[in-house]
């Protein structure tokens, strides 16, 4: 699978157009990193649509055929779930195993950020990435869970709980907020759309992560000091 | 080779992200317990303000949840659409629904429990006693069950005579002030509060008079035949 294949170089020249300083680009997001992310992302449209298809009366009466997008819910759920493992399987773990390390760590900046307070310079997560990176995990977990449940329960009584059903809805109107707001800032707001290409090519400007990711940029340039022109992202991405 | 994962000085740093993770998963566990009451306890705020932003009718804030087990839901022609009354009887009967409608009619409030956890409070029904329908078909002494037919197919189920015949049991052609939706089972609903919400079974159009009660869709699916509301499907402990 190419998701083994490493990060480029942590700064790709780009062809200089005369006169103009040539812009540079860092390496932000391996392909494994990005096959994760658009795993999630395809299965979780899939999800919900089929899902208020499901929920919705309006829609259930409209499309109708309850079994089928019971089926496709459902198998989309099975190939998502095999998918990310495959991915993490056959990926770059060194990249994977990094980006859960600094979405678990918030050091005293990232609480400033949390707290609307500037300035807050950030790695290569800002405090409110890892914040919606570790709730999309929590809920992709519990949706999986609850889900679960919904199916086994259908089969057999025992398995049945008083809260899967509001578990389930909850999760999604909670997930659809944070969808909302993931769209409109890596879509819409002009200041931070830029990390989009971050996500479909792996690599951003240089000179807008020096005013996003301020600290990222510090720490490449610490260590091409230290090891000429090799960063950090080439090595753990062999 | 070893590289400093963090060149730079992280003032303060926690790893508090596996934490808030593990939290959010333990709240969410919590509620496969606690979510029916929570929903029950919040449905008097979220209900006012779904509703006043123009979402009634489209998220179902009013409780209830759509499940059908077809690929289509059944449409009615009201001129050709009748209710059959069959099996151990002395005449089988065929009634419109002005037939039912010219049968002495019933209102009562009820409330509708499903046995995935969802409940909808205070539903006001309107229809006919079952006994009302079958008295003209004349159920002979061997008949003691009813098996209930669904025009979504293969949907069915069943209840005894003596469950039928409990005063709240009702063959349901209004909700709400209005004819039974598409959705709810239009025309003609089999409405029992006292279990859930399987044995209500919607688009009625065939009772028969059998021996004995037969195995409804979700009984052959391990779901309990006599699903008395807290008594039966695991919510007896």
């Amino acid at each position: 699978m190419s998701a083994i294949a490493p990060a480029g170089p942590a700064t790709v020249p780009a062809p200089a157009a005369a006169g103009v300083p040539a812009r540079r680009w860092l390496a932000r997001f391996t392909l494994t990193e990005r096959a994760l992310h658009w795993v999630h992302a395809t299965a979780f449209v899939t999800l919900l649509g089929s899902g208020l298809v499901l929920y919705l009366p309006p829609l259930s009466e409209l499309v109708g055929r309850r079994p089928l997008v019971k089926d496709i819910h459902w198998w989309t759920a099975i190939s998502w779930a095999g998918a990310l493992a495959l991915i993490v399987l056959l990926g770059n773990r060194r990249a994977v195993a990094r980006t859960v390390r600094e979405i678990d760590a918030f050091d005293a900046d990232d609480r400033r950020f949390l707290r609307g307070q500037r300035p807050a310079p950030q790695g290569r997560f800002n405090a409110g990435q890892k914040v919606n990176a570790i709730l999309t995990a929590a809920f992709a977990l519990l949706f999986a869970v609850s889900g679960a449940l919904l199916w086994l329960g259908e089969r057999n009584h025992a398995f049945r709980l008083e809260g899967t059903v509001f578990l389930h809805d909850a999760l999604m109107y909670v997930s659809l907020v944070l969808l909302v707001g993931h769209l409109y800032l890596a879509v819409i707001n002009p200041k931070t759309r830029h990390a989009l290409h971050g996500m479909t090519r792996g690599t951003v400007d240089e000179e807008w992560a020096r005013v996003h990711h301020a600290k990222w940029v510090a720490e490449l340039e610490a260590a091409r000091t230290t090891d000429g022109a090799v960063s950090p992202v080439d090595q753990n991405a062999t | 080779m070893a590289t400093p994962e963090h060149p730079q000085e992280n003032i303060g740093q926690r790893r508090v992200g596996r934490g808030a993770f593990l939290g959010v998963v333990g709240l969410g566990v919590g509620t496969l317990f606690a979510g029916g009451a929570i929903s029950r306890a919040t449905r008097g705020i979220t209900q006012p303000v779904t509703d006043s932003v123009g979402l009634a009718g489209v998220i179902p804030s009013d409780g209830w949840r759509i499940y059908t087990v077809a690929a289509t839901m059944p449409t009615f022609d009201e001129q050709s659409w009748r209710l059959t009354i069959d099996g151990l009887v002395r005449t089988p009967l065929s009634l419109s629904l002005a037939d039912l409608r010219d049968l002495p009619r019933v209102d009562q409030v009820s409330s509708f429990y499903c046995v995935t956890g969802w409940v909808v409070k205070n539903v006001k029904w309107a229809g006919v006693r079952i006994d009302d329908v079958l008295k003209a078909a004349g159920p002979q002494a061997a008949g003691t069950a009813l098996t209930f037919t669904s025009s979504e197919r293969p949907y069915v189920d069943s209840l005894t005579l003596k469950q039928a015949r409990l005063p709240d049991v009702l063959l349901a052609y209004e909700q709400d002030g209005k004819p039974v939706p598409r959705v709810h089972g239009a025309p003609l609903r089999l409405v029992i509060p006292e279990m859930y919400g399987y044995k209500s079974v919607k688009w009625v159009e065939r009772i028969t008079v059998t021996p004995e009660a037969e195995v409804g869709y979700w009984e052959v699916r391990g779901y309990d035949r006599d699903a008395w509301v807290g008594k039966s499907n695991g919510y007896e402990s």
